[in-house]
């Protein structure tokens, strides 16, 4: 038998996070889904290197990973293109290569798939990192050994995928009515739907934090907390909503004004600091 | 039974009271319709989260209003025993804000049959409801930064056992050394939608 093929971490930069497609059907225990953030970059990352579409793979946030190559592996980044680096297709690293992620041209979070996916033991039928419950592999570490699982699929013959950068500058993503609308006057949509937001720099794999324009209720009293899925956009006691991600509560006690179209909610993982981004009425 | 908008993948379905979402939940949860990946119970509401690639959003709906609620799960759940110390920082306080005093308090806490009406905050976090009384406590007028794992708490009508140390703006009463939730058990969380609890005082 032969030796587990493994990559080694060197440096795993801000954060760098095992993700898989997350956890299912244990919400009404507490345990939220988790999984990479920016989903439809996830698959493609690993359909790229042929391995099955919910292989975990590492979630790079703003570049800064060192890897080496401790035997042959195929490797695919998809995401937030880092310069010098090959991008949306197969690429086959040689035993004792080094792979370096310099910060992003744009957008937040790099996806690096290798052939076989990363074979940490699973945590509860997940092998994604919640970074909000903690639970799941630890967060990525210089050192950190990684084991890769052995191939299954086939690999593609696609040399490079064709997927457009996310945007450097305003994104605009489409908007559908939330459970809570009804606690919002009519002119508060038109104010969620026309104004630029700009994204902040607390924002993180729970959510992202918005600066803009305070929507107020129309109605007083608390809210019984309630179930929520990602792309929820929150809106708490200082008016401006927060965007639930792959990480977030599995309940809030907020009204959720309105939800991003799910397909959508990739491209906001991929918003950086300071990005502006703007809502549009879109179709459920 | 309402049906609320919850985005492209789910849909919240709000309910009279937590009776009705438990007798939902119990007749979905383990003959989950196809399509449905995962079910949210909280105190008024039912999330059911969707692939909606495998179905729609419409026809999951319409799968939900032609379900028959299970009523009377709420004593059919398994009863849970949890010894708990009646040293909480907030018991003299609460005791006298809610006119009791600390023995009356402890002995309707011990007295009372809870059931876990719904998880949420933490994993393992359940949020417990009194089968015999409403109970209504008034949270701290600012949260803790610090609540250590096994604070037994209570806060509106709920009581809750914190399963990790985290902030917190319940009322803390004692502590208890059940691990609520542990990783390394099988199932992890010992309270789940529809466990009933009693509480054992084993000292102040």
């Amino acid at each position: 038998m032969t030796a587990r093929r493994t990559v080694t971490v060197l440096e795993p930069g801000p954060l760098t996070t095992i993700q898989d497609a997350g956890r299912l059907g244990r919400a009404a225990l507490g345990i939220g889904r988790s999984g990479a953030c920016d989903r439809r970059s996830y698959r493609l990352a690993n359909r790229l290197v042929g391995n099955p579409e919910d292989a975990a793979v590492l979630e790079v946030t703003f570049g800064g990973l060192v890897l080496r190559a401790d035997h042959d592996v195929l490797v695919a980044l998809t995401g937030a293109h880092c310069p010098g680096t090959p991008h949306n297709g197969p690429t086959r690293l040689r035993k004792g290569d080094v792979l370096r992620l310099p910060a992003p041209s744009t957008g937040l979070r790099t996806y690096v798939a290798l052939r076989g996916g990363v074979a940490v033991e699973p945590v509860l039928g997940s092998r994604s990192r919640d970074m909000l419950s903690g639970i799941g592999p630890p967060v990525v570490a210089a050192g950190t050994c990684l084991p890769l699982g052995e191939p299954t699929g086939e690999v593609p013959g696609v040399e490079v995928a064709p997927v457009p950068a996310p945007p450097g500058d305003l994104l605009v993503v489409r908007v559908t009515s939330g459970p809570r609308r009804d606690w919002f006057e009519p002119s508060m949509w038109s104010r969620l739907v026309s104004q630029e937001y700009v994204a902040s720099s607390d924002s993180n794999r729970v959510c992202v934090r918005l600066e803009g324009e305070p929507l107020e209720r129309s109605r007083t009293g608390e809210l019984p907390s309630e179930g929520m899925v990602r792309g929820a956009l929150q809106v708490p006691p200082s008016g401006v909503p927060v965007l639930f991600l792959a990480d977030h509560p599995v309940t809030g006690g907020y009204p959720v004004i309105a939800y991003v179209v799910d397909d959508d909610v990739d491209a906001c993982a991929q918003l950086r600091p300071g990005q502006r981004v703007r809502f549009t009425e879109g179709r459920r | 039974m309402r049906v609320l908008p919850s985005g492209s993948t789910a849909l919240l379905v709000e309910l009279d009271d937590l009776e009705e979402v438990l007798a939902l939940y119990s007749a979905l949860k383990d003959h989950a319709p196809p399509g449905v990946l995962d079910l949210v119970p909280a105190a008024r509401t039912l999330l059911v989260v969707t692939d909606p690639s495998r179905r729609s959003l419409d026809s999951v709906e319409a799968v939900l209003r032609d379900t028959t609620p299970r009523r009377g799960e709420r004593t059919a759940g398994e009863l849970v025993e949890i010894p708990v110390r009646y040293d909480g920082e907030d018991l003299p306080g609460l005791a006298e804000t809610l006119g009791w005093g600390v023995d009356e308090l402890v002995r309707r806490h011990t007295e009372d049959e809870w059931t876990v009406a719904f998880c949420g905050f933490a994993p393992g976090f359940g949020y417990m409801t009194s089968a015999s009384r409403s109970w209504q406590v008034p949270r701290r007028p600012s949260p803790r930064t610090k609540v250590p794992a096994g604070a037994v708490a209570l806060a509106g009508e709920f009581s809750g056992v914190y399963p990790r140390e985290s902030p917190g703006g319940w009322q803390l009463i004692g502590r208890t050394d059940v691990q609520v939730f542990d990783l390394d058990r099988d199932p992890p969380a010992l309270l789940s939608p529809g466990t009933r609890v009693r509480f054992v005082e084993v000292g102040r």
